[in-house]
């Protein structure tokens, strides 16, 4: 008998790992989104990447079962993009995404945005090494979603409520919806929007461009803590000169 | 939810304790799943099945131990018992629930030779 006490997801914990600190080492924020196909993520992060404009790097990893469609709406909106195609795969994994970081090479301080297999089930599980999970819910579906899906909204950080301009030809209820939401996770943080309309974008836009900020600035602290080591230790072979 | 990956994971990581640990057949393994784990006890086993063909834990035989689901309320400030993510509190009947435990996987003994 041997006793061992591992998590089954060790290994993807490792490699995810392993990219949270390669992207932390260049002041890149990283963000995991997820929903269910159809939820307009692709829409949206073509319009993020337009109206974050030339002076913002954004990069996107792309995960789907097939096709790379998706990359080339992206590269159209002017951001290089890399598409991994899961085949059987539900989800995509840490390993897949540190391969795609090699070759994609973003630029230090920039945005990576890694769009998920959309699927609300598998990707909860796993960590890919970003900052945060962000769950994009449109409000042609159903207010219920979070609750149907209770591992997904409880690993997610944000909640983005897409497509809020078609509200008034609906019955969903925006409060219901949110209240679900924080019935499975008390801490998520909310933002309406719509890609279409504009509505809501400013607030995401602002969001993201003070996560960077925060992301540049972990980096050059950490940069001033080595060039100081650097310092100390020459002073100390001076001193034995 | 993705049985088929976990149990993929749960083969890889039998290989890896057998060149590490220098055994070369498993013949029985202890799965610790906790209840808010998100997986199907009866997909995975199915899986393992499948995927541990041909492999050291061909044919070996893989046991489930159940982990209660365990919150800590935000309202009562106390442990609680969850069965599912979207449990109220038992006490308060709130929704201001924190998962802190029966959401792991792990791979906890072995039987080997």
């Amino acid at each position: 008998m041997v006793k061992i006490e591992q998590d089954i997801l060790s290994k993807n914990d490792g490699y995810a790992a392993q990219n949270r600190q390669w992207l932390r080492d260049r002041g890149i924020f990283a963000l995991n989104l997820v929903s269910s196909p159809g939820s307009g993520k692709t829409t949206l992060l073509a319009e993020t990447i337009r109206q974050l404009g030339s002076d913002t790097l954004v990069y996107v990893v792309e995960g789907d079962q097939q096709t790379s469609n998706d990359a080339e709406r992206i590269r159209a909106a002017g951001a290089p993009a890399i598409q991994i195609n899961t085949g059987k795969g539900c989800h995509l994994d840490a390993h897949m995404v540190g391969q795609a970081l090699e070759q994609l090479n973003p630029a230090d301080d920039s945005l990576l945005l890694i769009e998920n297999v959309g699927n609300l089930v598998c990707p909860a599980a796993f960590d890919l090494g970003e900052a945060h999970k962000v769950a994009i819910l449109s409000v042609t579906e159903g207010e219920d979603k979070p609750l149907k899906y209770p591992d997904m909204f409880a690993a997610a950080d944000i909640m983005l409520l897409t497509k809020i301009d078609l509200l008034r030809h609906l019955d969903f209820d925006v409060d219901v919806c949110i209240a679900n939401a924080r019935r499975i996770n008390p801490k998520i943080k909310v933002l309406q929007l719509s890609s279409k309309s504009g509505d809501g974008m400013d607030l995401w836009i602002d969001w993201l461009l003070l996560e960077m900020n925060d992301a540049q600035l972990v980096k050059q602290r950490e940069v001033a803590r080595l060039r100081q080591q650097i310092a100390a230790l020459e002073q100390q072979l001076q001193e034995r000169r | 939810m993705h049985e088929m990956s976990l149990a993929e994971g749960i083969v890889q990581l039998l290989e890896d304790q057998a060149r590490a640990q220098d055994f070369s057949r498993v013949k029985q393994v202890w799965l610790s799943i906790g209840e808010l784990a998100g997986v199907e006890v009866e997909a995975l086993d199915f899986c393992l099945e499948v995927v541990s063909r041909n492999t050291l834990a061909d044919g070996a035989r893989f046991h489930f131990v159940r982990q209660p689901g365990e919150g800590w309320c935000l309202a009562c400030s106390q442990r609680v018992a969850v069965h599912a993510r979207f449990d109220a509190c038992p006490l308060c009947g709130k929704h201001q629930v924190q998962v802190t435990g029966g959401d792991e996987m792990r791979v906890s003994e072995l039987e080997v030779e």
